[in-house]
């Protein structure tokens, strides 16, 4: 036996590499670029333990954070025809469509579900931005048009998660008319005198701001996200100046008068279940907490 | 045309040429005794053989072009002569008065109504004047303002849209550009007034559809509608400017296309050449589609225009072959 070329490897990345832990062990954070530890960061609801960035939170664990204990009820949402238009850039929309599914598991940007809030049963219709940024075409409208229709069925609050860079240009003129679309849906809640609260999550612009995620009766932001009607290359194309700093931030929108509420990502949950008991007349279920 | 400082667009250039011969030819006319007849009746017949087939095609490029035209009639030139005793009204009432948008009360063929639209300006002076078409926050608000006016006193609401966008800028958003906007298409769908928006020009995304959101939405044939700006649409998708024509090809933003996709009421066809050759024309045409709309409209109670609004925009989408 050579003991140069039979070299054994030793075990240790097989010891290592459980699901778990997988491939991102480590992760940088996008404001400060700190290396954190992924396990910290969940523990933290991945908020950067060294400036407290609030990075972009996945969907389900958006939901978890939300509902009592954690536990909803996932809404299937009526089928779209892909692609209306035919529409095709320096890729096939089909095309594009296909490959975030594949990497989501999701059909569109939404999820629409059903579960208590401080016991006070709920609908939240929540964005996705990591398929194709959240953009708004005829799924994530249609899923806002399905959770307002089960919330004034089951006479309960609506919630939307709003993340996303606004309208689905790939959907054209069918994208902008989902803005008239939602807000008809949330409109129908607001007259049936039920709450509509909306969250509003980095980022949210262009036609969903400029829509549904405006007209709540109540607006909670998440700490630092991005707020805004035009983007902000847009903007300093437009104006040709530096924008000030903290411009279009959660905290600038408070301060002009556009938001009510804006928190840390674990007081989120709390000021939620605080708003909504008040408004539906009912003594909030505080022993029910967040799966964290 | 007389108008020496006329834009005139690649595929008129023919046309172009064709008028100043016929006008030179008239020029010499009147120094001269000669006989033009002849000659002149042969130009015209070319002339117009010449407009309907450079017109007869357009691509969506071209289309866009000619809403662009800075020629082309705006607000004001409809509300002028299709408005009697028009009243404009000032302010949101909170903050400021957005000249952009153009907003008032009047008669149109005898009924009472509120009137809405987007003015651009023509030279250098108008277009500072009314920012370059693009309102701000106040001008949604006053739109607002006057549509609870119109709910109030049961008047009508006409929209002329024609805006390449709400204004991007750090005032408009510090007042909250993207509330005003939300908060202008719940208004047009809680109204129990009949609501008729015509695209009269460019109807530029969230800034059109916040006084687009009617019972009835008319175009004209050479208008665009569209999410977002073709060059804006090259740029995010293709990464490059110079895809304008092809992405102006995919967004499907022409009146005919948006007609097929049932997002439209009606095309108001455009002279021959595009609105801007033929503006009393056009000014009557549109009155004439407004007025047919209205009157169907003005038959169903405020509560059944506000249910079929609601309607309409929830069928949107739904109603195109599977």
């Amino acid at each position: 036996m050579n003991w140069l070329r039979d070299f054994v490897r030793p075990k240790v990345k097989k010891a290592v590499s459980t699901k778990d832990i997988a491939d991102n062990l480590w992760c940088k954070c996008p404001a400060c670029g700190q290396m954190l530890f992924s396990k910290e960061l969940k523990k933290s609801m991945y908020v950067c333990t060294n400036c407290d960035h609030h990075l972009r939170l996945y969907l389900d664990k958006r939901l978890n954070m939300l509902f009592d204990n954690g536990e909803y009820n996932e809404i299937s949402l009526p089928k779209i025809k892909d692609d209306p238009l035919k529409f095709k850039d320096t890729k096939k929309y089909t095309d594009r469509l296909k490959a975030y599914r594949k990497e989501t598991g999701r059909e569109d940007a939404i999820i629409v579900a059903q579960g208590d809030i401080g016991g006070v049963t709920s609908v939240i219709a929540a964005i996705d931005f990591n398929f194709m940024g959240g953009s708004m075409g005829q799924a994530v409208g249609e899923g806002i048009v399905k959770a307002a229709e089960i919330a004034i069925k089951g006479k309960c609050p609506l919630i939307t998660v709003a993340a996303s860079g606004g309208a689905r240009m790939q959907e054209g003129m069918l994208s902008l008319m989902q803005m008239a679309r939602t807000t008809a849906a949330v409109n129908l809640v607001k007259e049936n005198k039920l709450p509509f609260i909306s969250i509003l999550t980095d980022p949210t612009t262009g036609g969903v701001s400029a829509s549904f995620a405006m007209l709540g009766d109540v607006h909670i932001a998440e700490k630092g996200c991005l707020i805004g009607f035009a983007g902000q290359r847009v903007i300093e194309q437009t104006i040709r100046e530096k924008l000030p700093a903290g411009f279009q931030r959660a905290e600038y929108l408070k301060e002009h008068g556009m938001v009510d509420i804006v928190v840390r990502r674990d007081e989120m949950k709390d000021e939620l279940v605080k708003v909504i008991s008040i408004l539906m007349h009912k003594k909030p279920n505080l022993n029910r907490l967040a799966l964290k | 045309m007389d108008k020496k400082d006329t834009m005139v667009l690649d595929f008129e250039k023919n046309i172009v040429e064709i008028e100043a011969k016929i006008g030179a030819l008239k020029l010499l006319a009147e120094d001269e005794a000669v006989n033009i007849d002849d000659e002149l009746s042969r130009l015209q017949k070319k002339l117009e053989k010449q407009l309907i087939s450079s017109y007869a095609n357009l691509s969506p490029w071209q289309k866009a072009q000619i809403a662009r035209h800075p020629d082309r009639p705006q607000c004001l030139d409809y509300v002028n002569a299709l408005i009697e005793d028009f009243t404009p009204l000032c302010g949101d009432r909170r903050f400021a008065d957005d000249e952009t948008m153009i907003a008032g009360i009047g008669r149109f063929k005898g009924v009472s109504v509120a009137v809405l639209g987007q003015q651009k300006g023509k030279d250098l002076e108008t277009r500072v004047k009314y920012n370059f078409g693009m309102a701000k926050p106040e001008g949604y608000r006053k739109a607002q303002r006057i549509m609870d006016l119109a709910n109030k006193f049961s008047l009508p609401i006409l929209c002329f849209v024609d805006t390449d966008g709400a204004y991007p800028g750090v005032d408009a958003e510090a007042r909250g550009q993207a509330e005003a906007i939300a908060a202008s298409i719940e208004k047009c769908l809680q109204m129990k007034v009949p609501v008729v928006s015509t695209v009269i020009g460019v109807g530029g995304s969230g800034g059109a559809i916040a006084i687009a959101t009617a019972n009835r939405i008319l175009m004209l044939e050479n208008s665009i509608y569209s999410v977002i700006s073709p060059e804006g649409c090259a740029s995010i998708l293709w990464r490059s400017a110079d895809k304008v024509k092809e992405a102006t090809e995919a967004m499907k933003l022409t009146a005919q296309d948006l007609k097929k996709l049932k997002l439209i009421d009606e095309i108001i066809t455009e002279p021959v050449g595009g609105a801007h050759r033929d503006v009393a024309y056009m000014v009557e045409k549109v009155g004439e589609a407004i007025s047919k709309n209205l009157n169907e409209l003005l038959k169903f109670s405020g509560e059944d225009l506000k249910k079929q609004r609601t309607e309409k925009f929830f069928t949107m989408g739904r109603n195109l072959d599977k």
